[in-house]
């Protein structure tokens, strides 16, 4: 297919990257391109400009933080994040959601900071990223700042991440003593959420994020017995969308059905 | 400083032979393979990323060639297909494919084969899960899927039945 005529810069630092998305107003980031590049296609989206982040070395990083947790670069590819073994130390789901996603050529160029900005519902990090707490941090000309799971998640396809800013960073805090689950409702296996849910127990309290139900993941607490847990997505009020592989009333059922296995997993 | 271009001249490592083209910006990858360097043995599928026909190995790793733009593989190197037997001779995964019969219609093939590549490349010994996990990005509406696993099986453990 060919795409619509669009312009090209690959910078070689933060610096010029967020420069350049602040001076091309239609300007977007371009990670693994697994997504934007299909929706150019389509013609669903039409970036003037494409910024593209493959030559900033330290978008790619991953590290343990001072009190044990996980600092990404929004450019870690799905692939990294599988075979990272401080992922695998410090909060292997990561890396285990990471696996589930799509294919092995998919995973080798998507990204973690790709997969949550494009914040398409059926998106399978976005709930886990809120139901691990993690903070993102963004970058833009004016400098950075930070913001929980909860401002970042704005709506279908758009986050916190604004015209001229970057997405840099996922930090992701130490497990301590809690767990962490996911479970979803794919199409075939690897394939597109119908429903998914993620969740982290710590003292028998569950933080769970619920995907695909709503514009952003709907994050919710409540003890991590199943009763409770059933009650907490009862009580989200729920109004998931209908469509060719489930009605709204299905798929609010599901995500009961995900949330416990997602809470029995990290409660496990 | 790089300001953004509607094109550029590239420089891409394609089998070990470099090739410079003046490409847009919006050309994607199989299309500059294909179109402008005439290797038409990776093949453009469903064109969405789904298929896996485009499949080629950039840098060493496995990716579809219909998401990466042509500018994106400036300076890097690539294999596709032709590179498996650049002197005529068949690479052994393609020994096998022909003696396992693991192609009908043949369109899926070529990706088929660099995703085999790839995971033998990362994983001599692979167990039948790993292979068909590995080719789970490519799809093939012919074969049922049984000979090339038993190919790719094949070709780990150097050839033979």
């Amino acid at each position: 297919m060919l795409l619509a005529p669009v312009e090209y810069a690959r910078p070689s630092t933060i610096e010029d990257a967020v420069r350049l998305l602040g001076e091309h107003d239609g300007a977007r980031p371009l990670a693994g391109g697994q997504t934007l590049t299909n929706v150019m296609k389509a013609r669903a989206a039409a970036p003037d400009v494409l910024i593209d982040l493959n030559d900033l070395p330290e978008l790619r990083t991953i590290s343990r933080s001072s009190d044990g947790g996980l600092e990404l670069g929004a450019m870690v590819t799905l692939a990294e994040l599988i075979r990272s073994s401080d992922v695998g130390d410090a909060r292997p789901i990561l890396g285990e959601v990471a696996a589930q996603i799509a294919d092995v050529q998919v995973r080798n160029r998507g990204t973690i900071g790709g997969n949550i900005c494009s914040n398409d519902p059926t998106n399978h990090l976005p709930p886990v990223v809120a139901a691990l707490d993690a903070t993102m941090t963004i970058r833009g000309s004016e400098g950075e700042r930070t913001v929980s799971a909860e401002e970042f998640f704005v709506g279908v396809y758009m986050t916190a991440v604004g015209p001229g800013e970057l997405l840099t960073k996922i930090t992701v805090p130490a497990a301590g003593g809690a767990g962490d689950g996911f479970a979803s409702i794919p199409i075939g296996r690897d394939g597109t959420c119908i429903c998914n849910a993620a969740a982290t127990v710590d003292g028998g309290q569950a933080r769970l994020a619920l995907g695909c139900v709503a514009a952003v993941p709907v994050i919710l607490t409540s003890a991590a017995e199943e009763a409770a847990v059933r009650e907490a997505v009862k009580g989200a009020n729920l109004d998931p969308p209908s469509d060719v592989h489930a009605s709204s009333e299905y798929r609010r059922h599901l995500a009961e059905v995900v949330a416990v296995r997602a809470v029995q997993e990290a409660a496990g | 400083m790089n300001q953004p271009v509607r094109g550029q001249r590239i420089s891409v490592e394609v089998n070990g032979e470099r090739h410079e083209r003046d490409v847009e910006a919006r050309r994607l990858l199989v299309h500059f393979l294909r179109d402008d360097l005439d290797l038409t043995g990776t093949h453009v599928g469903c064109d969405t990323g789904n298929c896996g026909a485009c499949t080629v190995i950039l840098e060493g790793v496995a990716i579809k060639s219909c998401m990466l733009l042509a500018v994106q593989a400036d300076g890097r190197s690539v294999e596709t297909v032709e590179g498996l037997a650049p002197d005529g001779e068949l690479h052994p995964l393609q020994e096998a494919f022909s003696s396992f019969h693991a192609l009908q219609c043949g369109y899926c093939t070529p990706g088929m084969l660099m995703s085999a590549k790839h995971l033998l490349d990362h994983n001599p010994e692979p167990t039948e899960g790993e292979i068909r996990r590995a080719i789970q990005g490519n799809i093939c509406r012919c074969t049922g899927y049984v000979n090339i696993v038993e190919a790719i099986a094949s070709a780990a453990k150097g050839g033979g039945r």
